[in-house]
């Protein structure tokens, strides 16, 4: 790990003041990303400006029945909070098929939408990568890319967003609330992380000196109708190859309102609306779920040792589909798949 | 990770250092408080191990990935490994070392023994912990929620079938 400034922020305003006058430094949450990073010289901040202990660990009600969570939430409180367990179990199972125990307990609601992608040319610094070190080249194309996205790729970066959490905010339509010098805005998760396009260094759409202050959850949490299923190398403790979070709404055998998003398979969690809308208004059937699953990977493209994820995605999809129609989510410790 | 050799850091210390500056922190550790001037760099695994020899905290990956260095941070498992000791001034902390109470086990640490739940026990440490921390939570009831629950400590000798026993004995003692 490289020498560093270390200093805790006083508030929230004190927090964007010091990243402002400083372009190296970063903020440290749960750490668990960071100093990983720091350890491999993949990230080596001049300053570590220590936000953990700044009061943003509240679960709030919005006025409009929804639920406002601190930036600083650990995922296991999270996960485990009963409003969230009883009306967006999609959300508490998603962080739950995360990383592990010990890990949920430090990491910090902010900090896993802002953790980096697992790329192995990322961690390696004896390696080109043009998200690590701009215009030096992608090693994954034409490397070791099992992991590797096969959606919204660009020729610069195929790298995936790891976070599992954020595969269901985005499939519950949560916003993301930031403080930066000019002030406070909210960003959808749908536009929070971006596509890699010629600018691979850049994750999110948060600025520079931007401080992520709270996740804001919708009132509507699909509480009867969901899934987070996840495929990964061992049962746990595994990033996913590809995920899927559904959610949806069902009257009288008829889906009303759909969620789908996968994970896993892109720089950002990856929605398409007109996967959604070619389930809604249709019967419970297979051939609905197909027409879904179909539109969703229509442009999917494999690089070589990830070809298998489209083919994985495709059944992946099928099978949550049905296990959120008939009210059978994935269970996160019986792990056979229902 | 060496210590620097710059000389200590004064009060303000918790607002900013240079870059060769130590931080003075209080950790307490097992009920016990020790003032450390440290380098802000230093991981809490390192502090434990180094700074105040408590070497029962085991350093496996040192990336997250093993469990090895897990310890209680106000009762809850976490990893030692990927936290900086600067960021716990005052927090309370348990290692291995303080599980045991007037010269008995703690029951975790009995039914490892009565289970045989360990080859090499490199694991161990990290693994009584987070069983600790699992009891403590009392979320996990079945074999399957135990497993997922202790998925984070990672046993390379493979006694997972003891570790569960032991952990669903040492339940139902306390
Ligand atoms: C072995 C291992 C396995 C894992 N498996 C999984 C998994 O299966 N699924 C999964 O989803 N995750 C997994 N993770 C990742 C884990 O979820 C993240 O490391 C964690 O969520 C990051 O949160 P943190 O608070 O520790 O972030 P930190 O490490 O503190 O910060 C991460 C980044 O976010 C920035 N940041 C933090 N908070 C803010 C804020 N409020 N505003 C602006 N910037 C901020 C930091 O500057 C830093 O750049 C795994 C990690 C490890 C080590
Ligand atoms: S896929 Fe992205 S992160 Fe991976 S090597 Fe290529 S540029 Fe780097
Ligand atoms: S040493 Fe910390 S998890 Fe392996
Ligand atoms: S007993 Fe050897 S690693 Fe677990």
């Amino acid at each position: 790990m490289n020498n560093f400034q270390y200093s805790r922020a006083q508030d929230v305003a004190d927090a964007v003041r010091q990243s402002a006058a400083d372009s190296s430094a970063r903020f440290i949450a749960g750490g668990t990303n960071l100093v990983d990073l720091m350890k491999y010289d993949v990230e080596r901040p001049a300053r570590l400006i220590d936000i953990s202990h700044l009061p943003l660990r509240a679960v709030e009600e919005t006025p409009d029945g929804g639920l406002r969570i601190g930036a600083l939430v650990p995922n296991s409180d999270l996960a485990w909070h009963p409003r969230v367990k009883d009306r967006y179990p999609l959300l508490s199972s998603a962080i739950l098929a995360g990383a592990s125990t010990q890990l949920r307990n430090m990491a910090s609601t902010g900090g896993n939408l802002l953790q980096r992608t697992r790329c192995l040319y990322f961690y390696d610094v004896a390696t080109s990568c043009n998200k690590r070190k701009p215009g030096t080249g992608c090693s994954a194309i034409g490397g070791i890319n099992r992991i590797n996205a096969i959606l919204g790729t660009s020729d610069a970066c195929i790298a995936t967003h790891p976070s599992d959490m954020s595969v269901a905010l985005t499939a519950l339509d949560a916003t993301v609330h930031a403080t930066g010098p000019h002030g406070a805005r909210t960003i959808p998760m749908t536009d929070f992380h971006r596509l890699p396009g010629d600018m691979p260094e850049r994750d999110t759409n948060l600025g520079a000196d931007e401080i992520v202050t709270a996740v804001e959850l919708p009132a509507h949490g699909f509480r009867s109708n969901y899934t987070y299923l996840k495929i990964r190398d061992r049962l746990s403790y595994a990033f996913a190859l590809v995920s899927v979070a559904v959610a949806l709404e069902i009257d009288d055998g008829t889906i009303r309102q759909a969620r789908l998003a996968l994970g896993g398979v892109a720089h950002k969690p990856w929605r398409d609306p007109e996967a959604e809308a070619a389930l809604i208004g249709q019967p419970i059937a297979q051939d609905t779920f197909a027409r879904a699953a179909h539109i969703i990977l229509r442009d999917a493209k494999g690089y070589g040792h990830n070809d298998f994820k489209i083919d994985l995605a495709r059944r992946s999809i099928m099978r949550a589909l049905n296990q959120a129609a008939q009210g059978t989510p994935q269970s996160q410790s019986d792990k056979r798949i229902a | 990770m060496a210590d620097s050799r710059a000389p200590a850091a004064s009060a303000a210390t918790d607002r900013a250092t240079s870059p060769m500056q130590k931080v003075s922190v209080a950790l307490l550790i097992n009920g016990a408080r020790t003032q450390l001037q440290i380098a802000p760099w230093t991981t809490l695994l390192d502090a434990l191990r180094d700074r105040l020899h408590l070497t029962g905290t085991k350093k496996g990956c040192d990336h997250g990935q093993c469990g090895a260095c897990t310890v209680l941070l106000n009762g809850r498992p976490i990893n030692a490994c990927l936290t900086l000791a600067v960021m716990h001034d005052g927090v309370e902390i348990t290692t291995v070392e303080g599980l045991a109470h007037d010269g008995s086990l703690h029951p975790v640490q009995q039914a490892f023994i009565d289970h045989d739940a360990f080859q090499c026990g490199y694991c161990t440490s990290g693994q009584i912990c987070s069983a600790v921390g699992l009891i403590r939570e009392g979320r996990a009831r079945t074999r399957d929620e135990i497993r997922e629950t202790m998925s984070g400590n990672i046993c390379r000798c493979g006694a997972y079938p003891n570790i569960v026993a032991a952990i669903e004995e040492a339940m139902k003692a306390t």
